[in-house]
């Protein structure tokens, strides 16, 4: 179970989490979503320990994140997967070095092993193929998948999704949507995704958060949220233009 | 008036800011340097790109140093008739102070700036947040094979260099000015002191380590897209150069007063 309690972050004397309080349970798809620059991806950094809190804690199975020391925190984050907006692919290694990076760098495994569980889990992504390319060779949805593959790798308890839908075109969103479901059916993990795709959303979440002027301000079932009578939830979920997220700004200067 | 104090006082935090977070990295860098394993393929990728890919420039800018001084240093001593003192003077300087210093300068410019750019990068497309997301120590993976092949290769290249800047020096000599192969070799050899080719080779390795440190710093802080990538490659460049200088003007005061 991951318990975020009166979680704080500012940047620059800009808070972007203001004492955010939120509870994720095991073996659930939670999907936190926001407007763009809300700190989604602020706190999805804090679970896995790249940023740590000003205040507040992120607890996960009873221990506080950030303090631990390197070797826990290192221990922690082989039990994560973490799907990146980019999917930040090392540029200078070929795919099958990227899929098995953590096995590379953390077990002392045959290569012909390496490549057998390289190819299982791209294959699970639904590539095959691709292990000696670069990924200055492959297109945006595909960089995705092959992301997606590094981060089930190491077999993680916990799988975190920065924008899984972001930068591809929509069939690939959906396919990508449908991955995240299989995967989490097939290997029974825990799931974060931060988003701001609705249908990426609703298809993939058991619970759903919303991130607002650093608070969550709702959190609830897929159903539950399109029927939350808050003006701010309505307006985000259904993608208006006006409404009381956007009062007082003046979008006149975009037409 | 207080705008100027505080705009003073937030240029010196940032140099605080900045000495702090340099420091900071090479206390880790040298730290991951006891922790094996050492990545031995990736040291000898990046002793290639720093050392070997990195001698034509060096060759060209020594033989042309060297040729240069010679022809500078021939237009004064011609007049008092001591030409063959020219192999001393450009052995000697080519080892005590232009063979470290430019050879410093040309692998900063070169491949500092390379460092920068591709871990500026790797930061704002977030590989460098991947790394640690894979348990993997960034400065581990990226700062420390950089660093062992620049501190191995950098006095290296110097040598090269020296010697390069010396036949510059030797074509000159002997083509142009007329002095005879024997007598070059024997006044570009019988002045020169294992002093002098050791002060230099240090400050090689210490240049090598501000070259590797504030290029790895810049690139680890990068922010702000390609736009902040340039900026830090830059930035990067221009910081080596200063601190390249400023720490040659440093150890040269050093090694004139100690060895006195």
């Amino acid at each position: 179970m991951i318990d975020i309690i009166n979680l704080c972050k500012s940047f620059d004397g800009h808070t972007v989490l203001d004492n955010l309080n939120l509870k994720i349970n095991t073996g659930e798809t939670t999907v936190i979503i926001g407007r763009s620059g809300c700190g989604k991806s602020v706190l999805l950094k804090h679970i896995i320990g790249l940023f740590k809190p000003d205040s507040g804690q992120v607890m996960i199975d009873g221990k506080d994140v950030a303090l631990m020391d390197s070797r826990e925190l290192n221990n922690l984050r082989m039990s994560f997967g973490m799907l990146f907006q980019g999917a930040a692919l090392f540029d200078s290694l070929t795919v099958c070095e990227n899929v098995g990076f953590a096995m590379i760098e953390h077990f002392d495994i045959p290569p012909d092993e390496l490549r057998k569980r390289v190819k299982e889990c791209l294959t699970l992504v639904g590539l095959k193929d691709i292990e000696d390319k670069k990924p200055a060779e492959l297109s945006g949805g595909m960089r995705k998948r092959v992301g997606l593959a590094r981060a089930i790798c190491v077999r993680p308890k916990i799988m975190l999704y920065d924008e899984p839908t972001t930068g591809v075109d929509p069939i690939m969103g959906d396919a990508i949507n449908d991955l995240i479901v299989e995967l989490h059916n097939k290997l029974k993990v825990t799931s974060i995704a931060v988003t701001h795709d609705m249908k990426s959303a609703y298809k993939i979440a058991d619970k759903v958060a919303m991130l607002y002027n650093g608070k969550i301000i709702i959190y609830g079932t897929p159903d539950e949220i399109k029927r939350s009578p808050n003006e701010i939830v309505q307006q985000f979920i259904t993608g208006a233009a006006t409404g009381p997220i956007t009062e007082g700004i003046d979008f006149e200067h975009l037409l | 008036m207080r705008k100027i104090l505080e705009a003073l006082g937030e240029r010196f935090l940032n140099l605080v800011r900045y000495s702090g977070g340099v420091a900071i990295l090479l206390g880790q860098a040298l730290f991951w340097v006891g922790v094996p394993p050492l990545r031995r393929r990736h040291i000898a990728e990046q002793m290639n790109f720093i050392g070997v890919n990195s001698l034509p420039i060096t060759f060209l800018i020594s033989l042309f140093t060297g040729m240069v001084l010679a022809l500078q240093s021939a237009y004064q001593m011609q007049k008092i008739s001591a030409e063959m003192y020219i192999a001393s003077l450009v052995s000697l300087s080519m080892t005590r102070e232009l063979g470290p210093v430019l050879t410093a300068l040309i692998v900063a410019g070169r491949v500092g700036a390379s460092i920068t750019a591709e871990l500026g990068t790797m930061k704002v497309t977030e590989q460098i947040d991947a790394l640690d997301t894979l348990a993997t120590n960034p400065v581990k993976y990226l700062v420390v094979p950089r660093f062992l092949a620049l501190i191995i290769m950098l006095p290296i290249l110097t040598i090269y260099s020296d010697i390069v800047g010396m036949v510059g020096g030797y074509i000159i000599g002997t083509f142009k000015l007329h002095i005879s192969h024997d007598m070059y070799v024997k006044m570009t050899y019988d002045p020169l002191k294992f002093k002098d080719v050791g002060t230099g080779l240090i400050k090689s390795f210490f240049f090598a380590i501000i070259i590797c440190v504030v290029a790895c710093y810049e690139g680890m802080k990068t922010e702000g897209g390609a736009e902040g990538v340039g900026k830090a490659t830059t930035s990067s460049v221009v910081t080596s150069f200063i601190l390249i200088i400023a720490f040659d003007c440093f150890f040269t005061a050093l090694f004139y007063f100690v060895g006195k």
